[in-house]
């Protein structure tokens, strides 16, 4: 009953990108390499390379989202494809149509690839499982399952600063159990090779086993940051308060807020890394948001790239022979 | 009719039979097994050479989704479903819509189950008015119109002073109470155990503890009041050490235990596998063999399929989104099957479980093969491997976590009242 990773075709090679866990380094380093050939023309005057032209992306929310929709839409444009933006949250799903029926709707409207954003873990598993084959599926966040090319910005971001994954020691702090980054990044990290992984969190906020998943658990910042050298704050949604996970949002700043005094239990060198969007004061402090260990803008800019290499290594493009 | 089962290797696990012999029917009872009645003429001979031959199954939940949820099955085809399986005597849990809770829809039940004459249906009544946890049903009047026991389905563990007069009101009648052990307000919104499954796939959880205490609360209610109290569907290891202790100090109780938790864990979700939503939840490893070995010692008294066919539609949906369940009344016997072999038991041994024991908690005379009684038959190849598929399954549902695996156990006539009502196309 255990199935073939549903993200990799018969040769291994990526189908669709649906969850960092169980990717192969290998095809993490393409995407994070391909990526690179990217950022140069994303920094270039004229940003559009012809990789993707003739294609049709459909950008499926169906939750709302500004940041990751417009990246990907910026994405798939400087790779010359036709982007097609559904907030589904507001039309189809309120008549009562099902989640499979749009997809396929709009399959019949010649679509190349899905880009899918939806409220429940899973959603992504379920579309790509029953698209017609020659479609990729991209999974742009489902629920608190996974947040793949998130994660793989990340990497790109820690790589750029820090280099070598093997020489890190990485926190990861704040709403664990509802994040679908936190486990996206988990699962990147471990594969690249990072050799010390942390949570830091209050229990109310981290799931069952999570050790499970190779990360070292911290209920203390004091503790949990000493030696750290990437730092990636979670978002704290305001709705926690009322699910008894939190009392306020003044004790957990005051807790597990990122404040320059807590970051300097850090390494001296220490990057700061959030995905946005953040809550100043709740879960991270403005003199850390906007200082100079924040890296928090660059993870915007290369998030782009790092969107425009799974893109086009989807749609199965020679990245050497596209860009001259 | 007539009818002369020959060859076959008789299994009761009750009357302590298990030998080569042959069983005489006649009016719809047996009437003689091992040697031929004086003047009995056999207008159907089934020969059951190298099969078994034993009581027809007793299964404690099969939902047949009459009334109001005719498009997930119909009466019809979960009955031909049920003796498809073997099974001749199934308790309909009230979760229907309406629920079972008055006496004009427990007699057209019964009615509507008796003209398509196949399995015996016993309706479990509603032990509360809409199943809200409000106000008690006419309990006395419902067991006149056919409802043997009462019972409360999936965690609508009502407030505890309304279960605690339920109870006792169905004691004062000698009517036994069936709960689902759910406390709800643990559940939430949960979906799946609380492991490393639902951690590694960011499914909202339910806790070992949702069970436990709803486990203490029965216990504790049961003593209180007195009544026999069945608990339905045990999914985890501490949950059932609660009941062991709880019969060691002779409590009255019995429990049962789906197929589905028998043989699976929350491993199985794989990649959100809504055929493996349900509830409770599939748990660990640890809890599925604790439950195997429970059922080995006693203290699970029977093994139900907790059949609930869904419409494909519904299992089409991200998976906390999707319907809870799974089809299951054609794999009691396969799945038990399976248990015995993984376990080393002997076939008497086995079908206990889902005849003779099941029974006794339902308070019905079925289950066993004694001479006299109603020729209620399932006679089965133990060796024959089938392969589960959609268009194998009788049923409406095709919804399971086994489908296309091959299971053991493959049954090749079923008895009801000296009818054979399901016979295998050859």
């Amino acid at each position: 009953m255990i199935n073939r990773n549903p993200q990799l075709d018969a040769q291994g090679a990526l189908q669709h990108l649906l969850t960092t866990e169980g990717l192969p380094a290998a095809i993490l380093l393409q995407i994070l390499d391909t990526a690179e050939s990217f950022v140069g023309v994303t920094e270039r005057d004229v940003k559009k390379v012809p990789l993707l032209r003739g294609k049709s992306i459909f950008n499926l929310f169906f939750e709302p989202s500004t940041r990751t929709r417009t990246t990907f839409e910026i994405a798939a444009k400087r790779l010359s494809a036709d982007v097609i933006n559904l907030n589904i949250a507001v039309s189809a799903q309120s008549k009562g149509e099902t989640l499979l029926d749009t997809v396929n709707n709009l399959s019949a409207m010649n679509a190349d690839m899905f880009v899918v954003r939806h409220s429940q873990s899973g959603a992504a598993h379920l579309i790509a499982k029953h698209v017609r084959p020659d479609i990729h599926v991209i999974n742009a966040g489902d629920g608190s399952h996974a947040h793949p090319t998130q994660a793989l910005l990340d990497m790109f971001t820690i790589r750029r600063y820090k280099q070598d994954f093997r020489k890190l020691r990485v926190a990861i702090i704040g709403d664990i159990l509802h994040s679908r980054v936190a486990r996206s990044q988990i699962h990147a990290l471990t594969t690249l090779g990072v050799p010390e992984v942390r949570v830091i969190a209050p229990k109310t906020l981290l799931p069952k086993m999570v050790e499970r998943l190779g990360v070292h658990v911290y209920h203390d910042m004091t503790k949990g940051l000493k030696d750290i050298d990437v730092l990636m704050m979670l978002r704290l949604q305001k709705e926690r308060m009322q699910g008894a996970n939190l009392p306020s949002q003044e004790e957990y700043f005051k807790y597990y807020g990122l404040t320059s005094e807590k970051l300097a239990l850090a390494r001296h060198d220490a990057i700061v890394m959030h995905p946005g969007p953040m809550n100043r004061g709740v879960e991270i402090d403005s003199a850390v948001a906007d200082g100079k260990q924040s890296v928090i803008l660059p993870q915007v800019t290369f998030g782009i790239a790092v969107r425009m290499a799974v893109m086009s290594i989807l749609a199965g493009q020679s990245v050497a022979k596209g860009i001259e | 009719m007539k009818i002369h089962i020959k060859n076959g290797r008789v299994i009761d696990p009750k009357n302590g039979i298990d030998s080569i012999q042959d069983i005489f029917i006649a009016k719809g009872k047996i009437v003689a097994i091992g040697s031929m009645p004086d003047e009995f003429q056999a207008s159907r001979v089934i020969d059951a050479q190298s099969m078994i031959v034993c009581p027809g199954l007793v299964d404690l939940s099969v939902r047949l989704r009459e009334p109001g949820l005719e498009y997930k099955a119909t009466l019809e085809s979960e009955m031909a479903a049920s003796v498809a399986g073997g099974v001749t005597s199934i308790a309909c849990p009230p979760d229907t819509d309406p629920p079972l809770d008055e006496p004009g829809l427990v007699e057209m039940l019964k009615h509507r189950a008796k003209s398509l004459n196949q399995a015996h249906v016993y309706p479990i009544g509603a032990l509360t008015q809409g199943l809200k946890g409000e106000r008690l049903t006419e309990m006395a009047e419902l067991n006149d119109a056919g409802c043997v026991v009462f019972g409360q389905p999936d965690g609508l563990l009502p407030n505890l002073r309304v279960l605690m007069q339920a109870m006792r009101y169905a004691s004062t009648f000698g009517f036994s109470v069936w709960l689902y052990p759910q406390e709800l307000s643990l559940i939430n919104d949960g979906v799946a155990h609380d492991g490393e499954v639902a951690t590694r796939l960011g499914l909202p959880t339910i806790p070992v503890c949702a069970e436990t205490i709803a486990i203490s609360n029965i216990i504790l209610l049961a003593q209180e009041t007195g009544v026999q109290v069945h608990i339905c569907r045990v999914s985890s290891a501490a949950g059932l050490a609660m009941i062991r202790l709880a019969k060691q100090q002779g409590l009255s109780i019995t429990c049962d235990v789906t197929i589905n938790h028998l043989h699976l864990s929350d491993m199985d979700i794989g990649f959100f596998d809504t055929n493996c939503h349900l509830i409770p939840p599939l748990r660990g490893f640890g809890d599925r063999d604790a439950l195997r070995f429970g059922l080995l010692d006693g203290t699970i008294d029977a093994i139900c399929s907790d059949h609930a066919p869904v419409d494909e539609d519904a299992k089409l949906l991200p998976f906390a989104q999707s319907d809870i369940g799974a089809t299951g009344v054609e794999l009691l016997l396969p799945l038990t099957l399976k248990w015995g072999i993984d376990m080393g038991l002997s076939l008497p041994k086995v079908l206990v479980k889902i005849t003779a024991d099941p029974a006794k908690i339902l308070g019905i005379d079925a289950g066993h093969l004694s001479i006299g009684s109603a020729a209620d038959i399932c006679i089965f190849d133990p060796d024959a491997y089938w392969k589960v598929t959609a268009a194998g399954i009788h049923s409406q549902g095709k919804n399971t976590p086994f489908m296309g695996m091959e299971l053991p156990g493959n049954v090749c006539y079923t008895l009801v009242n000296g009818h054979i009502v399901y016979q295998r196309p050859a």
